[in-house]
């Protein structure tokens, strides 16, 4: 399974859509009706994914920014996460 | 399969807790103090009572010392559907004379604790989506008491902390109450002089203080589903001493 693949499945499952909708690009709050809650919840699921990989937990200022498949998926690897797993 | 967490159940109202909830079917109680070997009374007690129970220490000031019990939870039981914050300390004194770490203990126990408690279970009770928190607070939270301010300042908090996160957690079936106890009797309260515990009793309706078993029977409700619909409210249990 690629990274994209994985993060893509979580995303889909914590905001309830469907795969077709989760696109790269795709903004949580914007285009997929996301609330704070949602997004919050979001990272939790992240991090107990890949904490293993990226030290644990991301941090608070980090959050901001990831508000999409693509924009997780880049900070992940940013952070020396795969493409492959 | 439920399990339930009430931290500062070594005794008094904690122990009553774990007692209650036990009575009622909860079939883990995770017994939490800042020593283990101070919880052995209550977990005997609990497995008396047919309910499994597990000695925890955690000191509910440090937020390490609250996640690394949180996951051993998790991973002993698999879920919290139930979490108690009941830990809390007094470090009474006029405001005049009262010192700064007179304050900070105070709040890092009453009030830091069960912010941080909250967000450890939450994380597990949003995923599940469902649990029941409920926070001791105080009557003094709602009132005020001289001699108290690190404490009042501490439950009023806690009220404050109640209401704001039931509202974060509602949408998820998440449920966040207090308990305000008025003057029960317990060894906080047994420090007392005669004096002061008659004119407390003037003040109480009831004419009596209240017994743990009072306040462990409001936190039954709210902890229950028979409290399903109930969140952001602080029920008080008083006798009548304040009628908000």
């Amino acid at each position: 399974m690629t990274l994209e693949e994985k993060v893509k499945t979580i995303i889909c499952e914590t905001l309830n859509r469907g795969a077709e909708e989760v696109t790269p690009a795709a903004d949580f709050n914007n285009d997929l009706g996301a609330d704070s809650l949602d997004l919050a919840e979001l990272v939790m699921k992240i991090e107990d994914e890949f904490g293993s990989m990226i030290d644990g937990s991301i941090p608070e200022e980090d959050t901001a920014n990831l508000k999409s498949l693509g924009a997780i998926v880049e900070y992940l690897k940013s952070k020396g996460v795969a493409d492959e797993l | 399969m439920s399990t339930a967490i009430v931290t500062g159940s070594a005794r008094g109202i904690g122990r009553a807790i774990c007692e209650k909830l036990a009575k009622d079917g909860v079939e883990n109680i995770v017994v939490c103090d800042v020593k283990a070997e101070w919880c052995e009374e209550t977990v005997e007690a609990v497995k008396a009572l047919g309910a499994n129970a597990v000695a925890m220490e955690i000191n509910v000031a440090e937020g390490a010392s609250i996640d690394a019990g949180v996951e051993a939870i998790i991973k002993q039981f698999g879920a919290i559907d139930i979490c108690v914050n009941n830990a809390g300390i007094t470090r009474d004194g006029l405001l005049m004379r009262m010192t700064e770490e007179d304050w900070d203990s105070v709040l890092d126990i009453n009030l830091k604790g069960a912010f941080l408690m909250t967000k450890a279970v939450s994380r597990h009770m949003l995923r599940a989506r469902k649990g029941s928190i409920v926070n001791i607070a105080s009557v003094v939270g709602l009132m005020g008491n001289a001699g108290q301010c690190n404490y009042s300042a501490s439950k009023g908090g806690l009220v404050a902390l109640t209401k704001s996160a039931a509202r974060e957690l509602g949408a998820r079936g998440v449920r966040v109450n207090a308990v305000a106890p008025g003057f029960i009797k317990s060894k906080m309260t047994d420090v007392l002089t005669e004096d002061v515990k008659n004119r407390m009793l003037s003040a109480i309706p009831m004419g009596k203080f209240g017994e743990v078993e009072d306040v462990a029977n409001a936190v039954a409700f709210l902890a229950s589903d028979a409290a399903a619909y109930v969140t952001g409210q602080v029920i008080s249990v008083n006798g009548g001493m304040l009628m908000p």
